[in-house]
């Protein structure tokens, strides 16, 4: 079982990046399970979203709370979470300090880069798969385009592989 | 077609496969992706022919569905908390009246204090109201008790709800198998109602009953639910011999059959501990789990039968009726009456508390007395006892923040 924690505020996509990561795992032939802990969906309140991912069928259904891997998607929640998970991956351009190995990823910029709208999802979970393995990127492209259409599925995919091709430079 | 899919959507897809004719429903966390699917659905002529009416609220939702129904047409919605509590008197009316509508109910907690998080508390206020009750433990067995639930309302003439957890079901992406739309079509026969609003042959239905015939009437509801216990497994058997797989049904045990403690609960988490209870075997315990999937009609005769070997039964359940402890446990209790078996009643995840493995871990292995609730702050509780002045609840708010 391998169970990745997102954190990030309401219209970032956060409940979007464990949809997907779901999708791909789904797509590798997977078992996985997504779903998100809600406040009430407001605009800019801090949300939580969950996936695990598995070789046979996931029956718990409580939250994570010690996941392998924790994605970041808003800075200025950090000051607020407990980071121990063997994995970080934060959305900053600042240094993140944590008790294990800590992946930064300038996603906001490549989103807007490739994508044209600050949405950090994609290139969060390209460096996430390009860490971890979790699914294969080719899952997650085409988990993104499931979800995508067009220039918007092209520029998330362009997002995710620019931070998944530079996790892989720097490994 | 094996997909991946949120709950809510599967749950829509689903009912447009059964084609209902009629669907009025009102949008409420966390019920309204189902809608929102299904409306979709109607006015893109994928579900046709339909007729979605957007009503003004939950009781309108109810009454849209008693006349539709009443009018000879398969009907559907969905609801919660709140809104299963607006639509109440319309509740008991489709029931008395013998009207065969299948309702979701996406589960979550009442208030006050408001609260849009999951617990069975909605549910469990109805659970008189003289509809058949079916909880399911996972998104796929959502979608397969959908497809049984028509056929069992329709057989019967009884209105059926289905009940799945809000959020952590509704909203839960995991792997689904859909059933073919033929598949369903073979499966579930075209509506053929029994009792028909007309206006070229109008009849009166739901006319004054007096004294003289009330109590009969009433009593027919009961015959019905007790015809219920024979049709709801053999609707299942049938399911599971077209479709492939077991789902729905009365009572479903795990690792129950040489067990010394037993632990029963509705609903999705069950799949929470069934893990616990392979951790617990893996230590030596003897422990096993019993599956509620049919709370009314109450299935006593299998309820004891599969817990009468067990020294000690741990009722797991997310509602209570204040003042007496718990809904499930009282049933529970009365399925085993006379026998030599000690049950303890756990009171879990109200209002969207995570019942988590350690905490289910701890209760398990530890002597319980017969009423107790997870993971309760009794000091938050006796703070706001000794106090006797301001809001509770944004007193206890207020403690809990001072303390961080």
């Amino acid at each position: 079982m391998f169970g990745v924690r997102f954190h990030g505020r309401g219209g970032q996509g956060v409940v979007t990046s464990a949809e997907l990561l779901a999708l791909a795992a789904f797509r590798d032939g997977r078992h996985a399970q997504a779903f998100p802990l809600f406040g009430s969906e407001r605009t800019g309140a801090p949300v939580m979203a969950f996936c695990r991912v598995d070789d046979r069928e996931i029956r718990t259904r409580e939250p994570i709370s010690d996941p392998d891997a924790l994605v970041v998607q808003d800075p200025t929640l950090l000051h607020a979470l407990d980071l121990s998970a063997p994995l970080v991956l934060v959305n900053t351009a600042g240094n993140v300090q944590a008790p294990g190995r800590v992946i930064i990823v300038p996603a906001t910029e490549l989103a807007r880069e490739h994508l044209g709208r600050p949405l950090p999802g994609p290139a969060l979970l390209g460096a996430l798969v390009a860490a971890t393995g979790v699914t294969s990127f080719g899952a997650l492209e085409a988990a993104i385009r499931e979800r995508f259409a067009g220039a918007v599925a092209d520029g998330n995919v362009n997002a995710a592989r620019a931070a998944h091709d530079s996790v892989l430079a720097h490994a | 077609m094996l997909s991946q899919l949120e709950g809510s959507r599967a749950v829509a897809e689903t009912v447009a496969r059964c084609r209902p004719e009629v669907i009025g429903a009102y949008p409420i966390s966390p019920q309204t992706h189902i809608v929102e699917g299904l409306s979709t659905l109607v006015r893109t002529g994928r579900l046709a022919p339909c007729e979605f009416i957007n009503v003004e609220s939950e009781f309108a939702a109810m009454s849209v569905c008693i006349g539709a129904s009443a009018a000879g047409a398969r009907t559907y919605t969905a609801t919660s908390s709140q809104g299963l509590l607006y639509m109440s008197e319309a509740v008991y009316n489709a029931s008395g009246l013998g009207l065969p509508i299948v309702m979701t109910v996406a589960n979550r907690a009442l208030g006050a204090p408001i609260n849009i998080w999951n617990d069975h508390s909605d549910a469990m206020s109805q659970r008189d109201a003289g509809w058949i009750q079916l909880f399911v433990e996972s998104n796929q067995e959502a979608v397969d008790v959908h497809v049984q639930a028509f056929r069992l309302a329709e057989e019967l003439s009884v209105p059926v709800m289905v009940c799945m957890d809000g959020f952590v079901l509704t909203h839960a992406v995991e792997r689904v198998e859909l059933p073919e739309p033929d598949e369903v079509d073979a499966f579930l026969p075209p509506f053929a109602p029994r009792q028909v609003l007309d206006p070229d042959a109008p009849i009166t239905i739901g006319a004054m009953v007096g004294p003289e015939a009330f109590m009969e009437v009433r009593y027919l509801m009961h015959a019905k639910q007790r015809l219920a216990l024979e049709a709801i497994p053999r609707i299942a058997g049938e399911f599971e011999a077209r479709f492939g797989r077991p789902s729905g049904g009365l009572v479903r045990g795990y690792r129950a059959g040489d067990a010394e403690t037993i632990v029963v609960a509705l609903g999705s988490v069950l799949g929470t501990i069934e893990d616990v209870v392979d951790e617990l075997r893996a230590d030596g315990q003897r422990i096993g789990a019993l599956a509620i999937r049919t709370f009314r009609p109450w299935p006593l005769e299998h309820v004891r039968e599969a817990l009468a070997g067990a020294r000690r039964v741990i009722v797991v359940e997310k509602a209570f009726a204040v003042g007496v402890g718990g809904i499930v446990g009282q049933n529970v209790r009365l399925a085993l009456s006379g026998l030599d078996i000690e049950v303890s009643n756990v009171i879990a995840g109200l209002g969207g508390r995570p019942i988590t493995s350690a905490s289910l871990r701890r209760a398990l292995t530890s002597e319980l007395p017969p009423l107790s609730f997870l993971d309760l702050n009794e000091g938050l509780v006796a703070r706001e006892l000794a106090r006797d002045t301001g809001a509770p609840a944004e007193n206890m708010l207020r403690d809990l923040a001072g303390r961080a």
